[in-house]
């Protein structure tokens, strides 16, 4: 049975001489939780970059839902339903935050050559966007500025706006990244609530959220996956007790 | 929801409608001819400010518009035809296939090869111009007789064109308002506050900025249609690198993104130009060196109100 959503074969990209991402194999499948985790600097963003289709590889093939997406630039990929969230915060700061997820419901809402009529007072827009800050809990802050939210309601909007182009598949880079213990674990949390209904890729640093939210995981060290498979393998690994010394897997 | 800008856009519009019958009253028709005059900029500028202030293109080249529309005018009437209508559309429609060639080379870029390529693009029109001798080569040449609209409007009565421009100049205004506040301007304002989170949420933002630049450019040549009518006179002076200067300063001065703006900001210019030039209570060394002292305020204003001569005037979230 192939229930694969996103199929990776022989990826590769290089630097100069650094091999970023060197043949890696990753295969996402309907409904699951995948999580990449790596050491600093195993080309854990570059290979999201890839997948999002802001860094073009040297080599290999990304095939999404069964077609070929490898050379689709990143926009058109957006709408065919694969969202990302960035590592830094990527947010529209002079937004408020209902503008910024309305935002995220137009770009899935046809062409937006529509010259006329006032985009703010558009329930076709307004009305879904709200609906995805109630589910992120943000209702109460949508006609704030973003500039102007606390750190961790921006990446809530951040998740807000990926979830509101309606996506197969999320690519989150790193969603609890400087986040305090209480904020990390509301979002952790927040994710755990879209488990099974969403599929998602989802690259983290921080070890509870992933093994508290992964259905399997894949270990990227120095641009090649070491080893796939649930949390529980993972752990015992002894490769990946290798590449993770000294740190509680 | 009526803000204190919006106010302030209003109060500015009634002000420039009560200048002919006051010029009239004091018998200074001057005043009539210099407000004329900063109203068709402050439509440029409003042109400009729909891509530099809302889109985020900081286009130093937009005077080539101002070039092509007084052309279309000037080379028609030059060749016999005089027809308004006819002038007027062909000076908004040459701008935008204009914008179009020069938009569709230089949208792809952005930051400082932008504003190289738009510079680019508009010298090489200013020369072209300054090389037609037909058409006054870099002399110029007097407009041949003023657009004619026959049962419709007499522009070469000043009042009526006055208040021909006035209307030109609230349609711009309203214009640029509905389209930024559309699905589109949505989009093109998005691409400039971020562009990878605008490319990520999947909008291509190219088209959309390029058709900003096309509405940009034949609204600005419908600007150049009325200078050239305001003049009288075909130059391609209209077209020189200062004068791109100058409608990127209004845009800024005014307050970017904002409607009212560039009209303040037309006005400013215009007339702190008129008045360290011509003032009798001056004294000379300033006439003789005005550009120093217009420069010297300018820096200020830009140092001292951040958000433009508008910012003033608005409260903080606004």
């Amino acid at each position: 049975m192939n229930n694969a959503l996103l199929e990776v074969s022989g990826l590769s990209k290089s630097f100069g001489a650094l091999r970023a991402t060197d043949g890696v194999d990753l295969e996402v499948r309907e409904g699951e939780t995948h999580a990449v985790i790596g050491p600093n600097g195993a080309g854990k963003t570059t290979l999201i970059g890839q997948l999002a289709g802001n860094i073009r590889p040297d080599a290999g093939r990304i095939r999404f839902g069964g077609e070929d997406i490898t050379r689709l630039p990143g926009p058109v990929r957006s709408r065919k339903g694969l969202a990302r969230s960035f590592q830094i915060t990527s947010i529209y700061a002079d937004f408020t935050a209902l503008d910024n997820v309305a935002l995220a419901v137009q770009a899935h809402a046809g062409h937006s050559f529509r010259f006329w009529r006032p985009a703010r007072e558009d329930v076709s827009l307004i009305a879904p966007a709200m609906k995805v800050l109630e589910q992120v809990g943000l209702e109460k802050r949508s006609n704030i500025l973003a500039a102007n939210l606390a750190h961790g309601e921006q990446r809530q909007l951040e998740i807000a706006m990926v979830l509101a182009t309606g996506p197969r598949l999320l690519l989150l880079d790193e969603p609890v990244a400087g986040m305090g213990t209480e904020e990390s674990q509301r979002m952790v949390e927040f994710l755990a609530t879209l488990k099974g209904r969403q599929t998602i890729v989802l690259v983290e640093h921080d070890m509870d959220a992933v093994f508290s939210l992964a259905d399997r995981i894949s270990v990227l060290v120095y641009g090649r996956i070491i080893a796939t498979g649930a949390p529980a393998q993972i752990r015992l690994n002894p490769e990946v007790r290798r590449a993770y010394l000294g740190e509680d897997l | 929801m009526i803000n204190s800008r919006t106010w302030l856009l209003i109060a500015i519009l009634l002000l420039l409608a009560a200048v002919p019958p006051l010029a009239a009253f004091f018998a200074q028709p001057f005043y009539l001819d210099l407000f004329r005059r900063v109203m068709i900029f402050a439509v440029a500028a409003t042109s400009l400010n729909l891509i530099l202030g809302y889109g985020g293109m900081v286009s130093f080249g937009h005077a080539a518009y101002l070039g092509v529309g007084a052309y279309a005018v000037g080379v028609l009437a030059h060749h016999g035809i005089d027809n308004g209508w006819l002038q007027w559309g062909l000076a908004i429609g040459a701008s935008a296939l204009v914008a179009l060639a020069i938009g569709a080379v230089s949208v792809r870029t952005s930051g400082i090869y932008f504003i190289m390529i738009t510079l680019a693009f508009t010298q090489m029109l200013y020369y072209l111009g300054i090389s037609i001798e037909e058409y006054g080569g870099d002399d110029g040449m007097r407009l041949a007789t003023r657009s004619q609209f026959p049962g419709v409007a007499d522009i070469a009565d000043p009042v009526a064109f006055y208040y021909l421009v006035l209307g030109i100049l609230v349609f711009s205004i309203y214009l640029v308002h509905r389209l930024v506040n559309s699905r589109f301007g949505m989009v093109i304002q998005a691409a400039r506050s971020n562009e990878a989170r605008t490319r990520a949420i999947g909008f291509s933002p190219y088209l959309y900025r390029l058709a900003a630049f096309v509405i940009a450019g034949a609204m600005c040549g419908l600007a150049g249609a009325l200078l050239v009518n305001h003049t009288a006179y075909l130059t391609p002076e209209f077209m020189n690198w200062t004068r791109s200067g100058e409608l990127m300063f209004m845009v800024i001065l005014g307050g970017i993104a904002t409607a009212a703006g560039p009209v303040l900001g037309a006005a400013a210019l215009l007339l702190l130009e008129d008045l360290l030039q011509g003032w009798s209570v001056l004294p000379k060394w300033v006439h003789d060196h005005w550009q120093l002292y217009l420069g010297v305020i300018l820096v200020l204003v830009v140092l001292f109100a951040r958000r433009g001569l508008a910012g003033f005037f608005a409260g903080k979230n606004e």
